[in-house]
């Protein structure tokens, strides 16, 4: 059975050899004028100075959690609404509201505390 | 009709997740609550309604013939209801301990106690799986709840680092443990475990990648469970979570882990192949657990030691594979269960109490029985049970592990057994003699002067650690009906009867 995944391995030799001869190709053959902007880590972004333990606001962690909250609720509402006619038709309509309804309350729950606790309060 | 069927199907299967269901609404409305009043004085007790209505009904589930519900996915009958009685007796005994705890260190937050609900959730539906899915399902609930619980005093740098620890290792043992599961899947083309037992492994290539599969599983387990060489993250996440949480972790989380692992040793894996390998990890864990304990001055610390020992004592059992072991194992997790929750919550009692602030090393404790002696006694009846001596349910629970296990043929498992139980003797005994004996008049000088007397401590969590102890003399009196009992949960004929599932 393992000779199946002789394809997928001669992929893989291929790809690390592939990215690794590229790699040392651009070295060996491009010209190097290194300046000190250059060899920075991120070349057009901030300086990487100072400590890394920056304080930053615990409110995108409850932006986060809104965007969680709705992201779920669409991911299952999509295939519910698409199949919800046979459901229907397989007389299942009582069953597939009841699971539903569980579910959206369940989430309305995380909204409800998350906008309690401030999640929606951008002044502060 | 056939999707009205299966909804009918799930509706009538219901009551066999009622805890489930009770425990999980509890939870939202105290979240509810929380969101409004963080600190609302009702929440805890909100939740130890919810999870005594919750063991109600699970002890009258005790009773009854197993089977599955949910189309095979979930186990109900007399063995999934004795683990969740289980699992909601240390929850409530938790919340119980938690409340002047939290209080005092100024973290009596709603969701502290909501989260504790759905980890309880997540244990219960652990604890009566009945395939790999709900299995990975009830262990990922149960833990991301835990990974949180375990940092919540988040100005204390050690909480953090406990936390952090919890969480990368335990990411990382799902992993293997996914990865496990995957390759069994991928062996026997089932998630059920019965069916997997069944399954054909004819060819070759089968048989290696299921028992290569195994082992990944086991090694998911086996981290969660602390038994070493997976214990590394034990005693720095016990020692840095909030104390009355880490008896939590150390007794609920192991288990509904380990009675989990037996479904999966009794259905899934057909040989007795399996054997040897828990019989190594088991020596390796007593040794490795009872040894390091030996030298830890923080309390805490060798407490955690100790729970990685006692996990070793477990896999005595689950080695040997017997119906009467695997029973003696259940027991065992009984016994286990009250004693350490009790061990830890004297603990968390005494955390401001000695010298040192609130890091309680065995010297800061000197003579604290004559100035606390609820506490003091409570300590001395679960150090000698945990050490196994006869009064107590720790003797009783030692014989039922190791007694099957000779039965088994495992008699040199079970001399390295008793041989490290009587090790765990000194580190034990040495609490008490801290506790009661040791000359406490230098220490008691700065104690009165820093604190100015030792405050009163709450009336209910002494009353839950009064529980606790006269619980683990009441077992030993009982112990052989219970014993008899949980052998019923595993029953052969009913057993059978109910192996269908997926």
């Amino acid at each position: 059975m393992f000779a199946e995944f002789v394809p997928l391995f001669i992929m893989i030799v291929l790809a690390l050899g592939l990215a690794f001869t590229l790699l040392k190709a651009a070295e060996i053959l491009g010209p190097s004028r290194p300046n000190k902007i250059k060899r920075t880590p991120y070349e057009s972004g901030m300086d990487p100075v100072g400590s890394a333990r920056e304080r930053y606001s615990v409110k995108f962690y409850l932006v986060a959690m809104i965007f969680i909250v709705f992201d779920v609720e669409v991911v299952f509402m999509y295939p519910w609404a698409v199949s919800f006619q046979d459901f229907i038709d397989g007389g299942a309509f009582l069953g597939v509201m009841t699971v539903v309804t569980i579910f959206s309350v369940i989430l309305m729950v995380g909204l409800l505390y998350d906008i309690k606790k401030g999640g929606l309060d951008f002044e502060k | 009709m056939e999707l009205a069927r299966a909804f009918s199907t799930m509706a009538a299967d219901l009551p066999a997740i009622f805890s489930m269901i009770v425990v999980s609404v509890v939870g939202l409305v105290m979240l509810t609550v929380a969101a409004f009043r963080s600190d609302h004085p009702s929440i805890p007790w909100l939740g130890v309604a919810g999870m005594v209505v919750a063991s109600a009904w699970e002890l009258f589930q005790l009773g009854t013939e197993p089977g599955t519900a949910f189309f095979g996915a979930i186990r109900v009958g007399g063995y999934a209801a004795f683990i969740n009685l289980l699992v909601l007796l240390a929850g409530i005994a938790t919340t119980i301990l938690s409340v002047p705890y939290l209080h005092r260190l100024k973290h009596d937050y709603g969701e502290v106690y909501a989260l504790l609900m759905y980890a309880t959730v997540g244990m219960i539906l652990l604890g009566s799986s009945n395939s790999m899915v709900s299995i990975f399902v009830g262990l990922e609930t149960m833990s991301v709840c835990l990974y949180v619980l375990a940092g919540l005093i988040r100005e204390d740098e050690g909480a953090v680092e406990a936390a952090l620890k919890y969480f990368l290792l335990g990411a990382f043992s799902t992993g293997f443990f996914l990865y496990g599961i995957a390759l069994m899947y991928g062996a026997t083309g089932t998630m059920y475990l019965p069916a997997m037992a069944q399954a054909d492994l004819a060819t070759a290539g089968g048989t290696l990648l299921f028992w290569a599969g195994v082992a990944l599983f086991l090694i998911g387990f086996l981290f969660k469970v602390s038994a070493a060489p997976f214990h590394m993250w034990t005693p720095d996440v016990y020692q840095g979570s909030p104390t009355p949480l880490t008896g939590y972790m150390s007794t609920a989380s192991k288990a509904a882990a380990f009675g989990s692992l037996i479904l999966v040793l009794y259905y899934a894996l057909p040989a007795e192949r399996w054997t040897l390998v828990l019989a190594v990890v088991a020596v390796i864990t007593m040794v490795v657990g009872n040894v390091m304990a030996l030298s830890q001055a923080n309390v805490k610390r060798m407490l955690a030691y100790s729970s990685i020992a006692h996990a070793g004592y477990i896999l005595v059992a689950l080695a040997a594979g017997t119906e009467a072991a695997f029973a003696g194992a259940l027991f065992y997790l009984l016994v286990y269960t009250v004693m350490n929750i009790g061990a830890f919550g004297v603990m968390a009692l005494l955390e401001w109490d000695g010298r040192e602030g609130r890091v309680q090393t065995l010297d800061s404790l000197a003579g604290i029985g004559t100035d606390r002696p609820v506490l003091g006694v409570t300590m001395v009846v679960f150090m000698f049970s945990l050490t196994g001596f006869p009064p107590f349910g720790g003797f009783f629970g030692k014989y039922a592990v190791f007694a099957p296990a000779v039965d088994a043929g495992l008699t040199w498992l079970v001399l390295i057994g008793v041989l490290m139980s009587a090790v765990s003797g000194y580190y034990y005994l040495r609490v008490v003699y801290v506790f009661w004996m040791q000359d406490r008049d230098d220490v008691v000088d700065a104690r009165q002067a820093s604190l100015g007397g030792l405050p009163p401590v709450s009336r209910t969590s002494q009353g839950v650690l009064v529980v606790c102890a006269v619980g683990l003399v009441a077992m030993a009196f009982f112990s052989g009906g219970l014993i008899e009992a949980a052998t019923g949960f595993f029953d052969a004929s009913a057993m059978a009867a109910a192996g269908g599932g997926g």
